[in-house]
């Protein structure tokens, strides 16, 4: 059945395999992350009041872009998966906006 | 592909009679290609659909006179709970694209199967387990649950029924329905025939293309959600409790978040069907392709954005009850755009009235009813008023059961010879169709008026003045059934004893009416090249070829 489309899987497998990030570069993600989360865990201890919520998205935002383009090899991938995680990422920030309207606004 | 080794010409046999590497139900249960696979979970739902509206007669029977009439409370909740259950988890979201979109999908675009044949099974597998498992938690400790298909929290998580595995089970069903959007989504952007560009595809391929989205990008959430409550029972991590820091009100958001886009992975399939049906009988090309193709993309849209006008009772801040309310009068336009383009199809066609036909009518004039009685719940004063009362069952019956359901009848009809490559009784079939209408109406619009007066939802009792409301509710339950009963005799009766089917019995422009009844292993001999729109009828294509000459 994928016979059909067996030209553009070479392709793309092609262009996949050509940007696979190093084992050197993977680890330097790693470190990042793990970095990421003891800077998440420190922060939580300190009172930022309103800017707690705010700084801890932030570092949450940044590890998940680190993960997405590099261990998810997004950053590699063609143009049609970026737009699709793309439209992933606007609804989710739609949704979180929505749901603080009610959360900002309650009190 | 389909069913390991192919022994058999595949374009002469059906694929029925095809000989692969298994005989008997193994070549069933262990078969890849996308027609055994709708048809298996055709006949896995019917059993679920039986089963639910056997509960929902025995409610209706209780509701029969005030007081315990057959059943105890706590009876009564577990019955509501396990009738929206199974009804929403195992019928209605997954209904149409599951069964009809499995079979189409494919042979509509000129493809020989989805793009992941083997993940298709896999979907078909995850939906048994987690039907399994719903029937399993009835008998495990702690009894029936009894929380309604919401599982609010903080209910949900102090009951003492089986909560914990009942939500495992649409864990898992969640899984079954993200493998299925993304494969279907994938089969759409890799496997159209040639000549196939997105503004040829059928409108139910564009519904579907639509559902499959939501499936991937909403079902996620509730998985997460219901994984929440399994926690919550278990270790108490105080996410939903206040007095650990957490907010019930929270629990609302992740649920409806994905519950009220399901609502459109519930009735986008059933509009992509209406959208076939009515060019077909109606002997016209669909009035407005485009347009009924975007707003399937554009409730699919805003409809991932209204989730907040289940809670306008609930606590929420007034800022978001104003922005929530607005976004659901907006999700009204694209399915206005539907009716009013199904209406002009219909205008100065040379209509024919046929079983299926019938439910597409039968879908308009109910769906229309429970769309408007929408704006009444979409808006803030009039919501509160009817919040939680029989208004609201009623709105859900007329758009879910008005909607998918009659569709899902109009579905079985209108594809049941290409299926099956069996005729049925066209004259039964719309006698069934008739006493399901007359059924419906008086079974679920009595309860608009009840739920107006003030009659709470989920109650098994209730004052006086509402019985002779729930009498004639109770009655209607009866004709509904009786018709229903009716429909699925003929089809069985059809099945067994039908003439053959010709390959085109209703004069259908769309791929599936070019091969034979019922279709072959691979769907077509040669995968076709298309040239035109999808319902070009050749007849008016003379017309207009001779009028140019």
């Amino acid at each position: 059945m994928e016979a059909h489309n067996n030209h553009d899987e070479h392709n793309d497998g092609h262009i996949a395999e050509a940007h696979h990030p190093s084992y050197g570069i993977n680890i330097l993600v790693w470190i990042g992350l793990l970095s990421l989360t003891a800077i998440t865990v420190s922060v939580a201890g300190v009172n930022l009041g309103g800017l707690a919520l705010t700084v801890a998205l932030l570092i949450a935002t940044i590890k998940s872009l680190f993960v997405m383009n590099f261990f998810m090899h997004v950053k590699f991938d063609n143009k049609v998966v970026k737009i699709f995680i793309g439209i992933c990422m606007l609804v989710f920030v739609i949704v979180l906006i929505l749901t603080f309207f009610d959360l900002t606004f309650r009190f | 592909m389909a069913n390991g080794t192919i022994a058999a010409p595949a374009a002469e046999v059906d694929f029925y009679h095809v000989k692969g590497r298994h005989k008997g139900l193994l070549s069933w249960l262990l078969t890849t290609d996308h027609k055994r696979i709708g048809i298996m979970y055709l006949t896995v739902m019917s059993v679920f659909f039986l089963t639910a509206m056997t509960f929902g007669v025995l409610m209706r029977l209780e509701m029969l006179s005030p007081g315990e009439t057959i059943m105890s409370a706590q009876t009564y909740n577990s019955l509501f709970t396990l009738h929206g259950v199974i009804m929403i988890f195992l019928f209605i979201i997954p209904g149409i694209p599951a069964v009809f979109g499995n079979f189409f999908l494919p042979i509509q675009i000129g493809a020989m199967d989805v793009q992941f044949p083997r993940l298709n099974l896999l979907s078909w597998y995850l939906y048994i387990i987690g039907g399994a498992l719903a029937i399993f938690s009835l008998f495990g400790g702690g009894g029936w649950v009894d929380t309604g298909w919401t599982f609010y929290v903080p209910y949900s998580v102090r009951t003492t029924t089986n909560v914990s595995l009942s939500v495992f089970a649409a864990f898992v069903l969640g899984f079954s329905s993200i493998l299925t959007g993304l494969n279907f989504i994938t089969t759409i952007h890799r496997l159209r025939c040639p000549g196939m560009t997105f503004f040829r595809m059928p409108l139910f391929i564009w519904s579907i293309y639509a559902t499959s989205w939501i499936q991937v990008l909403a079902t996620p959430v509730v998985g997460i959600t219901l994984v929440l409550i399994i926690l919550e029972r278990a270790f108490g991590i105080g996410v939903f409790d206040p007095t650990l820091g957490g907010d019930p009100i929270l629990y609302q958001h992740l649920f409806w978040i994905y519950s009220h886009p399901a609502v459109y992975i519930m009735i986008l399939p059933a509009m992509g069907v209406v959208s076939e049906i009515i060019p077909t009988f109606a002997r016209k090309p669909i009035f407005g392709y485009v347009p009924i193709a975007i707003s399937s993309l554009a409730i699919a849209l805003v409809g991932y954005l209204v989730w907040g006008h289940h809670m306008f009772s609930s606590g929420i801040s007034d800022t978001s009850r104003v922005i929530f309310s607005l976004l659901t009068f907006i999700v009204a336009l694209p399915s206005g755009i539907k009716v009013f383009n199904w209406v002009a199809t219909l205008y100065k066609g040379s209509i024919e009235m046929t079983a299926p036909m019938l439910y597409a009518m039968l879908f308009l004039f109910i769906f229309s009813i429970g769309g408007l009685t929408g704006l009444v719940l979409g808006a803030l004063n009039t919501d509160l008023h009817v919040t939680d009362t029989y208004f609201v069952v009623a709105h859900f019956h007329y758009v879910m059961f008005g909607g998918m359901g009659i569709i899902f009848f109009a579905s079985i009809h209108y594809w049941f010879p290409k299926m099956f490559g069996k005729m049925y009784n066209e004259k039964m079939a719309k006698v069934a169709a008739y006493i399901i209408g007359i059924g419906f109406n008086t079974l679920y619009f009595p309860m608009f008026i009840m739920g107006y007066m003030g009659m709470p939802r989920r109650y098994y009792d209730y004052l006086p003045e509402f019985q002779v409301y729930h009498l004639i509710s109770t009655v209607g339950s009866w004709i509904l059934v009786s018709g229903i009963l009716i429909m699925v005799a003929n089809l069985l009766s059809g099945l067994r004893n039908g003439s053959k089917a010709p390959s085109n019995p209703w004069g259908g422009t769309t791929l599936e009416w070019t091969v034979p009844s019922p279709p072959p292993l691979l769907n077509f001999d040669q995968i076709p090249t298309v040239d035109h729109g999808p319902y070009e009828h050749p007849e008016i294509a003379k017309r207009k070829e001779i009028k140019d000459e």
